[in-house]
């Protein structure tokens, strides 16, 4: 038994805001009431959560763990680590290991692995086609089974139109979300950075905001006429954010997601150095705004990292040949809190954004109520602290965050009952 | 932050009578530095440029210096210009080239150049295909680093030629029309011209193929440089005072080039066209030059062009350019020549720091 107590519950999905004692027995909660009505359990343990928000376990949506196959880079242990440590308590991880998520066998892999080495939930995201190539449908019933949340050929697009409009009509008759990486590759050939003046002034490479949104029209339109569940990954530009609000508008079963570089950092902050390097690439700021302000009017459903570990060498090259991809776990929440203190955002919607939200997307409840899971996410939004990536649990130094100082951080992340980490 | 200083005392003859001031350790990009410091290296070329007519050209001043010329894409007249430049002023040089590179058995640039940095070079000289390589490289390395072309970022001793040549025939770089005719998108010797002459108040044309000419190049200069795309040669040429003339820059394309006939038909600058332009305009060209291509044969060899002034300028800048990183890397002061036809000291700059450190 576990007694939280003096803390805030704030719970998107009844829109609590409360102050309330918490008393958790095994996996589940068992009881929730007001402050100090609880009788503290003979045989239990209390956690004194005075000035922290006790909320729904965070989900992150889009993690890379790079395992199997990457292990230099990241591994699901040392991954699901740094995923606790920011406060998540369940990742999906995308399909693009070594060999690629794209049959059962490599979901169970992931799993099992999962279960004995990994300190938060993981729930794998299967490949659209086999070997994310484009060209057959993979195996998704088989992975369903095995447990996947949702199908993306993410590192890159859904090959083409018609690839993606049968992976579409299938998942829905498996009732599974397909989670699109829109790019348009032909317009994103060679790309290294967003085009724009920071690109032209130094020289590097850019895509225009159209190769996202391009690929964004294409499969809006393929949602309609599939009546498919859609998701686009990581959005990142205005036009983008636009073809789904107004899908939306028209009811279509079309979602997104925002990242925490994204909805923070501009292209003019690229210079030269590849932790600012990610694929979609930084934005320009009248896209960053946007998307700020559809996380704020619900647009967006939900921030997920897209936590992409590549270990030193890979990533002290030239800024050309750097891959894509930055970690993401350990100070998405510190970000969204920027958004809540500068006002942009209150402390409710940036808690649904990182627990229901995603949820929504991948078919789950998530709620803070006696019977449910206890999967919590403690934080404090004043906590100050700054960022020393050399700390980090994660394999991978790839963070343009180094060093930033942030106000607000996870403070404990409990994942079926237990306590998995604790700062 | 503010910067460390290596100041470099200039000395009588030509001189401007107060300290003048270089902050930088490398020289990686003009984009950061001031008018002031632009001249300074301008007059420290002039300096250099006598000495290229005498007959007998070596110095001694870097005697017992190593300069190593890491070119990790082909070259020919720069490698050979930095190579003259450092042996003039009695260093030795060492040669990377990249066909011999062990980059091609799948070493990283970075382990690259520390390995030639264990060879204890006072200087990098170094050119790659990727933009902003030389400034990654000079994040990880003590010594100075001179970026000899980066990508399509900045090609920073080329644009202090191009300045000096047109100084010389102009007796002053300020507040002249210069119009950039070609492949502007993928030429860095584009982006220093601008970044060094928009600075002394010059105004430019960027004129070419639309899709080489893309509308952010408009907001890259220095503040409030006036900076205008047209698409027609002949509108592009009216009134310019110097014609900066690109080669098509191919290898640095990803997407489909126009056909060579295409290109001549309404870029070319032959001498119908350049009637247009100022008479007395001043004809650049970084070269390689495609004679019959992007510039007409009799207007390469006419007398406004200018094509191997800049070359013979360039070693001029070079030698400025080594002897200011180089000496200044060591303690107290050095005779720039040993019969003190000239003479200076630098002190040393106390801290690496890169020209993007200022940004």
């Amino acid at each position: 038994m576990l007694l939280i107590k003096n803390g805030r519950v704030l719970d998107p999905a009844t829109k609590t805001d409360v102050a309330q004692d918490i008393l958790l027995d095994g996996e589940k909660i068992a009881e929730i009431n007001a402050p100090g009505k609880i009788t503290s359990p003979r045989d239990g343990e209390i956690f004194d959560a005075a000035g922290l928000i006790i909320a729904p376990g965070f989900i992150d949506m889009h993690v890379h763990l790079r395992e199997p196959g990457q292990e230099s880079s990241e591994s699901i242990e040392t991954g699901t680590r740094a995923a606790a440590r920011g406060g998540f308590t369940a990742v999906c991880c995308m399909p693009n290991t070594k060999p690629v998520n794209d049959n059962a066998s490599v979901t169970r892999f992931i799993v099992d692995r999962a279960k004995s080495t990994g300190s938060v939930r993981v729930w794998p995201i299967g490949a659209a086609s086999v070997g994310s190539k484009g060209e057959n449908i993979a195996e998704i019933a088989a992975m369903k089974e095995a447990g996947i949340v949702a199908v993306s050929d993410d590192g890159k697009p859904i090959a083409t139109a018609k690839l993606a409009r049968q992976v579409m009509d299938y998942c829905r008759s498996l009732d599974l979300p397909v989670i699109e990486h829109a790019e348009d590759v032909s317009l994103a050939h060679g790309a290294v950075m967003r085009e724009g003046i920071t690109s032209t002034r130094l020289g590097l490479r850019g895509m225009p905001a159209a190769a996202e949104s391009v690929c964004v029209a294409r499969d809006v339109q393929l949602a309609e006429l599939t009546e498919a569940r859609l998701h686009i990954a990581h959005l990142s530009a205005r036009s983008s954010l636009e073809l789904v609000r107004s899908a939306k508008k028209r009811g279509l079963k079309v979602t997104c997601e925002v990242t925490p570089h994204h909805f923070t950092l501009i292209d003019e902050d690229v210079q030269y150095d590849s932790r600012f390097k990610m694929n979609p690439p930084l934005a320009a700021r009248e896209d960053r705004d946007a998307l700020v302000a559809g996380l704020a009017d619900g647009t967006v459903d939900a921030i997920a990292t897209d936590h992409a570990p590549h270990e030193p060498a890979l990533k002290d090259v030239e800024f050309d040949r750097a891959p894509f991809g930055i970690l993401g776990f350990e100070t998405a929440l510190g970000l969204a809190l920027e958004l809540v203190h500068s006002g942009k955002i209150t402390l409710m919607r940036m808690v649904e954004l990182f627990t229901t939200g995603p949820a929504k997307v991948v078919g789950l409840e998530r709620k803070i109520a006696r019977g449910e899971m206890a999967d919590l996410t403690l934080f404090s939004t004043d906590h100050e602290w700054t960022y020393n990536v050399k700390e980090s649990s994660s394999k991978s130094r790839n963070s343009p965050f180094d060093a930033r100082g942030f106000k607000g951080a996870p403070m404990a992340t409990i994942v079926a009952g237990r306590v998995v980490w604790k700062r | 932050m503010l910067l460390c200083c290596s100041t470099v005392r200039r000395f009588a003859g030509n001189s401007i009578s107060d300290d003048v001031t270089y902050r930088f350790r490398d020289l990686l990009a003009l984009e950061p530095l001031s008018a002031d410091e632009l001249t300074f290296l301008l007059d420290q070329s002039k300096l250099f440029q006598e000495i290229q007519r005498h007959p007998l050209k070596k110095l001694a001043t870097l005697r017992g210096k190593t300069v190593t010329l890491a070119f990790f894409e082909n070259s020919t007249r720069t490698r050979i210009s930095f190579s003259t430049a450092a042996s003039r002023l009695g260093a030795d040089t060492m040669n990377l080239q990249a066909e011999a590179s062990s980059l091609k058995k799948g070493e990283s640039l970075l382990d690259t150049v520390y390995t030639l940095d264990a060879m204890k070079p006072d200087c990098l000289v170094m050119r790659h295909a990727a933009s902003g390589a030389a400034d990654f490289v000079a994040r990880n390395l003590d010594i100075p680093v001179i970026n000899a072309g980066d990508g399509t970022h900045e090609h920073p001793s080329q644009g202090l030629l191009d300045a000096l040549t047109i100084r010389d025939r102009r007796g002053s770089i300020e507040n002249l029309k210069v119009t950039i005719l070609g492949d502007i998108q993928h030429s860095r010797v584009a982006r220093s011209n601008i970044h060094l002459l928009g600075k002394f108040g010059c105004q430019f044309t960027l004129c070419g193929p639309a899709m080489w000419v893309p509308r952010e190049l408009e907001k890259i200069g220095p503040p409030g440089t006036v900076i205008r795309r047209i698409s027609r040669i002949e509108e592009g040429l009216e009134d310019a005072d110097v014609i900066l003339v690109l080669r098509v820059q191919t290898e640095r394309m990803y997407e489909p080039t126009l056909s060579a006939e295409e290109y001549i038909l309404l870029y070319q600058l032959n001498s119908e066209r350049l009637r247009l332009a100022n008479p007395n305009a001043l004809i650049l060209h970084p070269g390689p030059m495609n004679r019959g291509v992007e510039i007409s044969p009799e207007v390469a060899d006419g007398p406004q062009s200018c094509v191997l002034e800049q070359v013979t300028n360039g070693i001029a800048v070079r030698m400025a350019l080594l002897f200011l990183l180089m000496s200044g890397a060591t303690e107290g002061g050095e005779n720039l020549v040993a019969d003190d036809a000239l003479g200076g000291s630098a002190s040393s700059p106390e801290k690496k720091e890169s020209t993007h450190a200022a940004d």
